[in-house]
Formats: C-alpha cells, structure tokens, sequence
C-alpha cells in the first residue's frame, strides 16, 4: 500500500503525460474517418469521367459548351483573323509563353491547344471560379478599342485573349486551364482524357 | 447574502436540494449587478439573443420542410412559400433573422469599441464575441447555400475557391471542401449538416461561454468605470442595479420596439430590395452560367470589397483574413488607459469616425461590380481599415485623454428630459447625484 508520503510527482507527470499522449493518437486515428468521409465519393470520381465530343457542326467562329466534371469545357473554332491577332496581344500578357501549369504540355503553345484552330478550355476563370463570357468580336464599346478577342469575367472584370491568356492587371492570375484531351478522329474529341492516362 | 437556499419548502426547496436552481437565478439574474447609466446601446447584445432564438425556431420547423439535396432543394423552399401554410412566414422570419442578426451584431461590436468594453479585464468576453462573429459569418455562408438559387450556387463557388488560393494545399483543400470537382449535391447536404447541427450546437456554447464570462467580471458602462471598485457595506456596488427586475423589464420594452421593427421588414420589405434575398436567388443554381454579377449578401460586403481591392489572388485573401484577425487583438492595440469615448482624446474619436466611414463605404462598394474608380476608393478605405488597428497603438498612446470621473454619470437624452417632469432641475448637476441613489426613479431600486 501507498501512502500520501509516497506520492511521487514526477511519476505522476509521467503517467498523465503517457496518458495523455496515447489518448491524443488515438483521437487523431479516429479524426482520419471523419475528415477522409470529405473527400469526393467513388460516385463523384465517376462521374469524371471523360466526355467524348463531335466538333463536326462547331463552326469557325463559334463556341460549344460541354459539361466534365460539373464544370463548363468551351470548344472554339478560331478563325484565321482570330489566330493572327494571338502575336499581336503578347506585350499586355502575364504569362503569354503559358509556362506556369495550366495546360498539358502538348497545349504549352501560343494556340494553347492541340490543333490551332480548336481551342478547348475549361471555361471558368482563374481568379474565383465564375464563367467568363466569349467575346470574339474586335473592338466592342464596353471592352474599349484594343480588344482582339477574348474572354471576359463579367464577376471581377479579369480578361483573357482568344488562347485563355490572361491579361496583366486583371485579378486573374494565371491562364485558364487547359484539360487533358485527344483527337479521336477528326471529328471527335475526348475531354478528360489523353495517350498519356489511356 | 444568502449562501445557501432560502427556499426550503415546496417544489424549488425540493430542487435546490438537488440542482443549483435558485443559486444561479441569483448569480446571474437577480443578484447580478449591472451599472445602471446603461443606454440604448445597451439594447444589442439582448437583441441578438432574441434573433438567435428566432433564428433556432424558425430554423427547425423550415428543416421539416426542406430537402437538402442539388434535386430538390430550389423546389422545397418553393413549396415552403407557397404550399406549406405560413411557410412563407416562417423562412422570411428566418431570412430577415439573418441579417437582422448581422444588423445587431454589428452594433454590439460598434458599441464595444465605443465605450472599450473588449479592454482589460473583458478581454476574454471580446474574444469569445469575435469567434461568435465568426461562427455567425461561417453559418450565415453555410445557409446562403440551402435554397440552391444562382447566388447560392455561385457565392459558395467563389468563397470555396478562396481556399485554393492557398499555396501548396489550396487545390486540394477546395476539393475536400466541396467533396466534388464542383458545388455540388454533396457539398449542399455537408452545408446543411453544418448549418443545422453543428454550427447551431457551437453557437449556443459560445454565447454561454461569452455571458458567462460577462458576469465574472461584470459589465463595462458607457463611462467606462468599474463599478465594482466602489461598493456599499454589502458588498453590492453602489452604481450597481440588479439586472432582474430592473433590466429584465427595460430589455423587454426595449424587445418590442426592435420586434415593431423586425415585423416591419417580414411582413412588407422581406427582400430588401435584393439585399437581404438576393435577386438572382430567385432562378435555380446553373453550374453552367454564371450570373452577371456576383455579391455577396450585405453583410459580408466590406469584407469582399477588401478582398477585391487587393490585385493579387493570395494577397487577397490574406489581406480579407487579416481585417478580422486584427478585430481580436483589439484589447492588446489599444494602449489608451481611458475606456469610454466620452473620456477620450481626438487622436481615437478621429480614427473611430474615420474607420466606420471606411467600413460603410466598403461594404457599399463590395456590393457593386468593380469599375476602376471604385477599386482605387475601395483600396483607400481598406487603407484605413487597417491604419485604425496598426496605428493605434501610437495613437491611443500619445491620445489627449480626459480624466474618468469616481462614479457613473446619468445622461439624459434630450428627449427624456422634454419627457420628464421639471422636477429633475432641483438635483442640480446630475453628475454629483449620479451614483448617490438619492435620484427619485433610482432610490427605490437600490433599497431592498
């Protein structure tokens, strides 16, 4: 039997300490269920899956808007006139080489893309996640005279050119992003999904 | 003082045995002394109270009506408007509560930094406050997404993204948050989860912590004088009045005039036109347009403006995150030995009016779309947002204050001495009678 006299604090300290220290590891095992339940669900990981596309009726000029992962892709057939005017903005760019890593290297390009003239593109902005809007036209009244085609966010006003680069001065600060995709055929292509995954 | 129970019959005696039922009335209610100069500021902090109680009660019986799921979460607050009898009522009460809530809040605080209640030794009630604010903020958010209309859908698109903008972790932080690669079903029912369980639960523990708090070290006034530092042979201060009967009753006249209010705004103004209920709520979310627009609801407005004015992605986020990390450390940036405004030197009384100016015009601003102008006039206001809390130490330190009176001061407002019978004028100057309970309307409260 103890007694009072032999009351040993420093054992004492260690047994709460020990105590304590097991109950914190523990706690933090049972934390991982809970916290890893966050994470998206085998379902929503499907439902990423790629999404194959027919570009046969997108017409030079025009844009079609496909949904992957619950997220807008925008794919643009770019005229000759909107090709040419790519150089012509680069001054005014923040990144115009797209060297931060925003794209697959295969769109690491002045186009952004695979082929020149289709552009396909997540279509939210880089700065907080709205949908910018496609303007192609050269020189509107809102977008003042410089314009060479582009996208603008109608949220916080960030601008993009015709490749998704952003421009300097804008609250965007990186280039949109480019998903991984490949030709299927000449008509067909399949975002989500490259030689790369496949 | 009675220690021990005086009721030893009868139901409470029988509880009292077994349950600190009449100790606590006494501590917190009929033996909690308040100082008894406060005024209509005084008002705020029992207004919240009441909100939140609205807020829970509406909140609960809205839950039997509505379905958190991306499916048929917009259709269930439409069938809660018009097919559920006094639905409509019922969420208006609760969306009115929302920013009546903020309104309320906002004034709490206002009046903290009016009269130096978050100083020492109330440094722990301000922070408890503050991280009820901030739980406020987070259950506010979390609700916003429930109705699954545009502004819903798209201001939790915009806050989430926020996170991304972390270095490193961002991306995947985003990603845990939401549960999906975008807003989605399973970021809606987390929302609910946490806007009806958790926060609610958090929320309730903090305003008892933060009354708790309150009563241990009493109650600042708006001279800012501890009253506790002059007691009467009882030990009850002398510029103390018990908060039940006297404030119970004042509280609830005053409950009823900020009911009139509330009710106005339910039953004829329940939108706000587009502040409280935003416009573009009122169409479904659309992951795949985004609106013209993005604003937050009113009550975050200063806070995004701040976020806007920064150019840089992070930096805005830290600079947003910052203007409320800086409210808590209130108490240690304030170095002036004055508490109340009235005894304070210009340096503070500029900065303060300069600061709300600032926080006006913020939150005006963060509910327009940006232009040039407006980004230039929303960095100078964030400008003085931020001098108020870095700067004051200086300041409040060289500040010309005033000397603090020994006792309490009883102000009346102008329209309360046009009220009152001349007889008042015979007491002479109201500052020496103050805390003599000799005062017609006080002596019988402190006798007893």
């Amino acid at each position: 039997m103890h007694t009072a006299d032999e009351f040993n604090p420093n054992r004492r300290r260690l047994l709460v300490a020990a105590a304590g220290g097991v109950g914190v590891v523990g706690a933090a095992f049972v934390a991982v269920p809970f916290l890893k339940s966050w994470q998206p669900s085998e379902r929503a990981q499907a439902a990423g899956a790629p999404v194959e596309v027919d570009i046969s009726k997108v017409e030079p000029g025009s844009m079609l808007t496909v949904e992957w992962r619950g997220k807008p892709v925008w794919l643009v057939n770019r005229t000759e006139k909107m090709l040419e005017a790519l150089p012509t903005v680069e001054d005014d760019l923040r990144d115009p080489n797209s060297e931060m890593d925003q794209q697959p290297p295969y769109a690491q390009n002045m186009y952004r893309s695979r082929r020149p003239e289709m552009l396909v593109m997540v279509g939210i902005c880089t700065h907080l996640g709205c949908s910018p809007t496609y303007r192609p036209e050269f020189a509107p009244a809102d977008l003042g005279p410089d314009w060479k085609g582009g996208f603008f966010c109608p949220c916080h006003g960030s601008r993009f050119d015709l490749a998704g680069r952003v421009y300097q001065g804008v609250p965007a600060p990186t280039n949109m992003v480019v998903p991984p995709y490949m030709f299927v055929d000449d008509t067909r292509v399949l975002v989500g999904n490259d030689e790369e995954a496949a | 003082m009675a220690t021990t129970q005086q009721n030893n019959g009868g139901l409470i005696g029988w509880i009292d045995a077994r349950f600190p039922f009449s100790k606590m009335m006494r501590e917190h209610m009929s033996e909690y002394y308040a100082p008894k100069n406060f005024n209509i500021w005084y008002y705020f902090g029992v207004f919240s109270l009441v909100v939140l109680v609205n807020q829970i009660l509406t909140g609960i019986w809205l839950t039997m009506y509505y379905k958190p799921s991306a499916a048929e979460a917009f259709a269930s607050v439409e069938y809660i408007m018009r097919d559920v009898e006094w639905g409509w009522l019922l969420r208006y009460m609760h969306s009115t509560g929302a920013s009546a809530f903020f309104i309320v809040v906002y004034l709490h605080m206002f009046r903290a930094l009016l009269y130096g209640s978050y100083k020492k030794p109330r440094e722990l009630i301000w922070i408890i406050g503050m991280l009820i604010f901030l739980t406020l903020m987070a259950e506010a958010f979390f609700g916003y997404l429930l109705p699954w209309g545009q502004m819903s859908y798209w201001g939790a698109q915009v806050i989430i993204s926020l996170f991304g903008a972390i270095p490193f972790v961002g991306e995947d932080l985003a990603l845990w948050i939401r549960g999906d690669f975008v807003v989605s079903d399973a970021t809606l029912n987390r929302f609910f989860s946490l806007h009806v369980i958790a926060l609610p639960l958090a929320l309730a523990g903090l305003v008892v912590a933060h009354i708790l708090a309150l009563h241990e070290v009493g109650s600042n006034n708006p001279d800012g004088v501890e009253i506790k530092a002059n007691k009467d042979e009882n030990g009850i201060p002398r510029d103390g009045i018990a908060f039940h009967p006297y404030y119970t009753v004042k509280d609830a006249a005053g409950i009823m005039v900020f009911l009139f209010f509330f009710a106005a705004v339910v039953f004829y103004l329940p939108e706000m036109g587009g502040y409280f209920l935003e416009h573009a709520n009122f169409i479904a979310a659309n992951p795949l347009q985004t609106p013209e627009h993005i604003a937050p609801v009113w009550y975050f407005t200063p806070f995004y403006a701040i976020l806007r004015a920064v150019p840089d992605k992070l930096g805005g986020v830290v600079a947003m995150g910052g203007s409320i990390v800086l409210l808590f450390l209130l108490p240690w940036l304030d170095r002036s030995p004055v508490r109340s405004i009235r005894y304070r030197g210009p340096y503070y009384k500029i900065a303060l009016t300069l600061f709300v100016i600032a926080f006006l015009i913020l939150g005006v601003l963060g509910a327009l779309p940006p232009s040039p102008g407006r980004t230039t006039l929303a960095r100078l206001c964030s400008l003085i947002y931020f001098a108020f809390f870095i700067a004051m130490p200086f300041y409040t330190k060289i500040d010309r204050d005033k000397p603090v009176p020994e006792r309490v001061t009883m102000r009346k407002s102008k329209l309360f001495a046009m009220l009152s019978p001349p007889k008042h004028h015979k007491h002479g100057d109201d500052q020496q009678t103050g805390g003599s309970g000799q005062e017609g309307e006080l002596s019988w409260t402190l006798k007893k």
